[in-house]
Formats: structure tokens, sequence, C-alpha cells
């Protein structure tokens, strides 16, 4: 168990790097506190799997150091980091058994062969592998496979960090979901950091406290799923996360105001945009916009009914802007008034958030 | 229930297939099969004589020695051509420009026509001229492989390493390229040894492409022919006068049809037999 500072990373694939896209990760300083239920989400390309191949050595970063504890591990293989990792398809040692393949890791390292039993049957036990022990590992299903990598993850008891490369998108849908909350219950069992890499929202927010956001070799934001949802410091956080996104406008400051084709538009704190800023977007996520007798007049234009709730596409000067309103609130023929929640009208200014 | 038409007529799609496959392989077999059952003494003139060439064939001294040392060759380059080959391509780097490199250099031995390959290695080990001749009696030894058999069989055997290991090496090679980075990134952090990673990751891997390897370098070096025909033509002696050249012999020196139609068809079964108790074995643990 530790603590695990980036500090100051960047990695780049090519040699020589030169533009800021060269580089994969681009430079970063994250700290993941121990024991804590961690998702990674960014969609694919955006330097996961570079990330989580860092922190267990695969990869030697171009830049700055790795540290477990106050230990600097950044020249220190793989095997010699105690860490775990599953990836996205499952790895299993086809022609060992089911017991051999969970007791490798531990065998690997000289552990007896009495305690590698004992520990073998609690993480079957864990991971419903009991019955199977004995069958060769190649006979299994995928799902089946699946468990034996993560089994193998968490069958030493000494790892710092176990880390998840996207482990569920082999699996069965209905699978799927058995095998997300096993691994949350998992986390409250072993009480290890979990790394879990995903580009599926719900499978971060499900599975994580704290969810961090990637964004072309950058992290955006470390935050709460709460967090996230309401106060995203991105705009790409805002429109990654939630469905349908965060709704953007296009405003200009006017003594400290948002103002939208001269509509002023009310936030909690006065704003003021730094010098030099070239975009300057007011953002709200669709559940905190409403109709009202006044407000921002727009023109209906369509209406989605998706079961427990509405999506309507209102246009105000060809901008159109999304709203999810619950079933009950009316929605006005043709034209009316929007209202939008104060305290979650945020400000960006070049895709960041003013506070 | 949808009413579905019998048509016998169908049949008749597939005769240009049976066709085909008759006067490649039937008519010819068959042919073999009448030869082995008779006995001529030329003018077309034929006696039915049962299962004696059989008979004869099977308890034949000089057969019983062909076979030997066959399967003595067989054995031997095949313990010598897999374990090399799998090393070899082990060795190969796995990406970057000097991949086709490797790869043409490893495919060049198999492009040579095997008489050639036979004349190339026949004037590479004369004693006197020779490159390798002269190298290995440079070196103390007394090398001839024209009229000492230890040095007939060394030359043949290297000879056909030489030609046919890259075979072995390009399959396993695709084996081996055909296994995801994720098991050796698991491999590592599991703590496993290289031995390890060969062990339980590599070998099972490259099982399929071995099989086919190994049933491969069966079947073409039990079948062998051209080359020592070229290089020693089966001497000194008959000391690698290996089944096909035996064959020959019978066939078209001696004339003997029915001796060397009935072994024809028993050397067919041999390698038929063992081509599936290879498989076999190999396979076994594929379906529980």
């Amino acid at each position: 168990m530790a603590k695990i500072t980036l500090d100051k990373i960047r990695h780049s694939y090519l040699e020589q790097p030169e533009s800021p896209a060269d580089w994969a990760l681009k430079q970063l300083n994250v700290v993941w506190s121990d024991s804590g239920a961690y998702a990674l989400l960014g969609p694919s390309g955006c330097g996961k799997t570079t990330l989580l191949n860092v922190i267990s050595g695969l990869l030697r970063p171009s830049a700055g150091r790795v540290l477990f504890d106050e230990r600097d591990v950044t020249d220190i293989p793989s095997d010699k980091r105690d860490i775990a990792q599953v990836f996205q398809f499952p790895v299993v040692y086809d022609t060992m058994s089911v017991y051999d393949n969970l007791a490798f890791p531990l065998r690997n390292r000289k552990v007896p062969e009495r305690q590698v039993k004992q520990r073998v049957h609690e993480i079957a036990r864990m991971l419903d592998l009991e019955d199977l022990l004995h069958n060769r590992a190649a006979h299994l299903t995928a799902d089946g496979k699946q468990k034996i990598s993560l089994g193998r993850g968490l069958v030493r008891s000494d790892v710092n960090v176990i880390m998840f490369d996207e482990p569920l998108t082999v699996i069965d849908p209905h699978l799927k979901w058995q095998l997300r909350s096993k691994l949350k219950q998992l986390h409250q069992e072993v009480g290890a950091t979990m790394i879990y890499v995903t580009h599926d929202q719900t499978e971060a927010l499900t599975f994580a406290d704290q969810v961090v956001v990637m964004h072309d070799g950058e992290v955006v934001q470390i935050g709460t799923p709460v967090e996230l949802f309401e106060k995203p410091s991105h705009t790409f956080v805002g429109h990654f996360i939630g469905s349908p996104g965060m709704n953007l406008l296009p405003c200009e400051i006017e003594n400290g105001l948002p103002s939208f084709f001269g509509h002023r538009l009310e936030t909690v704190r006065a704003v003021k945009p730094p010098a030099g800023a070239s975009r300057i977007e007011i953002g709200i996520r669709p559940e905190f916009i409403r109709f009202a007798d006044q407000g921002l007049p727009v023109e209906v234009v369509k209406v989605n009914d998706v079961g427990r709730y509405r999506i309507v596409e209102v246009a105000h000067q060809a901008h159109l802007i999304k709203l999810v309103l619950p079933e009950q609130l009316p929605v006005p023929e043709r034209s009316g008034w929007l209202a939008f929640e104060r305290d979650k009208t945020n400000v960006y200014v070049d895709g960041w958030i003013v506070t | 229930m949808i009413d579905k038409t019998t048509n016998q007529r169908a049949w008749f799609l597939v005769l240009p297939v049976v066709v085909l496959v008759a006067f490649n392989a039937l008519i010819p077999l068959m042919t073999v099969v009448n030869y082995s059952v008779q006995e001529t003494f030329g003018n077309n003139v034929f006696f039915f004589e049962g299962v004696k060439w059989f008979e004869q064939i099977l308890h034949s001294e000089r057969f019983h020695d062909s076979l030997l040392r066959q399967i003595t060759f067989t054995g031997i380059i095949l313990l010598i051509e897999i374990p090399l080959g799998v090393a070899i391509a082990l060795a190969m780097p796995k990406r970057g420009p000097w991949v086709s490199v490797c790869l043409v250099l490893m495919a060049l031995p198999l492009l040579i026509p095997w008489n050639v390959v036979g004349a190339m290695w026949n004037i590479f080990a004369l004693p006197d001229i020779g490159l390798l001749g002269r190298m290995i009696n440079g070196m103390g030894f007394d090398y001839n492989f024209t009229q000492r058999p230890l040095a007939a069989w060394f030359t043949t055997i290297l000879m056909d390493v030489w030609h046919w290991t890259s075979l072995v090496v390009l399959l396993a090679y695709a084996g081996l390229s055909a296994i995801p980075d994720a098991y050796y990134q698991a491999a590592r952090i599991d703590g496993a040894s290289s031995w390890s990673v060969f062990r339980y990751i590599q070998l099972p891997k490259m099982k399929r492409v071995l099989t086919i390897a190994v049933l491969l370098r069966f079947m073409d070096s039990f079948m062998i022919y051209t080359e020592p025909f070229v290089l020693t033509g089966g001497g000194p002696g008959n000391s690698t006068t290996f089944l096909s050249i035996d064959l020959v012999k019978i066939a078209l020196g001696q004339f003997d049809l029915g001796p060397a139609a009935a072994m024809s068809l028993i050397y067919f079964l041999i390698i038929l037999v063992l081509s599936w108790i290879f498989y076999t074995l190999m396979m076994r643990n594929e379906e529980q």
C-alpha cells in the first residue's frame, strides 16, 4: 500500500518530439492517495493506457518521476514495483489450471506453497471460481478468463495498486454489470488502491470515488462524480460526462456578467476574464434549465420523449440549447422563455472554468 | 414448413470435381494397387500373384535397412530443425526495419530448387576443392563424403538443416508475432522468468504452427529424394539410400513393377500412420 505520486510526467513515443501533438502525455502532476478507488476516464487515444503503463513500469516516461510513497520507482522494473494490472483482453496461461494461474504470481515470488493455497482459495471464493479451480484455464468463457486475470491481480496481498485497463470490454452486457459490482465490492474487501481505466462514463461513475478525466494527454479534472457533473472545470468534461452533454453558449462579459446575444445571465460571482482571452463561453447542463415566464426568448425545435424525462431542443438566434425536463413539466407549444439556475451557470475562458 | 424439392440431378454438379480427383489421385493410385498384386515379364502380360510382393517386401532385409535409415534420418533432422528453428525465431527482431531483412534471408534457402541444393552442397563439401570440405580437412578431420558413411550422413543432415530450418523459423515466427503484447506485459508484472514466458506463453501459443511444422518436416524428410540423390547418390555403398531412393532403384533400375508397387503402398501407409500419430499426440490436449 502506498501513495502514488506522478511528478511532472511527460511521455512521447517519438524519439524527438517537436509539436505538442507529439506528446502522448503532456505534463502530469497527479497524486493517488492510498486505498482510493479511482477511475481514469477519457476518449480513446487520450493517453489513459500510456499513463497506466507509466505507473506499472511497462513504459519509462520521457521525463518526470513516479513515486510510491517517497520512493522514486521511475527506473524500477514492473516485477519489482509490487503492482498488479488487468488488461483489456483476458490473459490466461493456457496450459495451466485455474489454480496454477492464480498461484503463478505468488510462486514466482517464492511464496511458501501453504500460503499460496490459502490465498488462491480466498481469491477463488471472492470471484466464484472455486468450482473451476482444477479445470484448464483455456477452456473457460471470456468472462471466466477475465475473472482469472482479475484474480491474478488480486492474489498478492502486498500490492501497492491494482490497475484495470478497460477490463470489461470483452464481457457480455449482463455479466458486465455483475463483474463491475464485484469489483466495487472487492475494493472494499481488499482495500488496495485501484485505478480503473475506461471510456465509459457509467462505468467510471459507478466504480470510483474519484474520477480523473483525461483529454489529449492532459488531466483536465479530478473530482467526485458530483463535482464533475455540477462544476466541470473544462468544457471537455462538461461535454464528455452527462447525456446530453453541457450546453455551451458563446458570450461576452459586460460589467462582470456574461451576456449571450445581448441577453444578460446571472452567475454566482462577478466574472473577470483574463486579458487576451479568445473564446468565452457559458456552460450550463441541460438539467439546470427550465421554462419560465420571462428570461431568454427561444423557439422550441424538437421534443424527444425518452421515458422518465424529455429532452427538449430549443433555439435562440439559430443557437441550439438542450433541456432535460421531468415528464410532468409542461413544454410550450412554439416559443417560450428560459431560466438558468444561477449557481449552476459557469463561465469558461478558452475551455477552462473561471471561478 | 417449407417444401424442399429433392432433385437428385444436383449430383451432376459435383461431377467435374469427381472426375478431376479421379484423374489426379484415384486412377494413379489404383494403377499402383493393380501392379502390386501382379507379376509381369513384359509384353504387357500380367499374372495375379495375391499378396506375394507385400510379404516379400515386409520380409526383405533391404527394405528394413532403408526404413531404418529413413527413420534415423527423419528423427535426427526433426530433433535439430524444430528446436533450432524455434530458437532462431525467438532471436529474430520483433519490429523495425530488420524484420523484413531477416525474413527475406530466412526465405532464401526455401526458394532454391532441390536438385540445385544437392549440386551446391556436393561441390561445397568436396574434400579437395569445396570450401566446406577443405575447411573440415584443414581442421584435421579426415572428411570425405563420397567415401565415408559418417561423413556422407553428416553432409546430408547439414544440407537438410540448411535447406529446411527456415521453414520452421518462418512458421514459429508467425506464431510468435500473433501473441498480443498484453501477455508479455502480464508476465512481467506477474514476475515470470524468461523461461516461464517461453514455457507458459510462447510455446503454448506456437503449438498449432509447430504441429504443422513437425508434420510438414516429417512428411517431406520421409519422402526426401532429390537432394541426397544429387549429393551422394545413396552412397557410399547403401549408407544414404533412403526409402524413396531405394524405391526408384527397384522400380526404374530393376524394373520390378510388382515389388515396387507393393513397397510404394507400404511406404504410403507408413507416412499416413505416422502423420496421424504425430497429429494426435500433439493435439491431444486441444479438446476435452
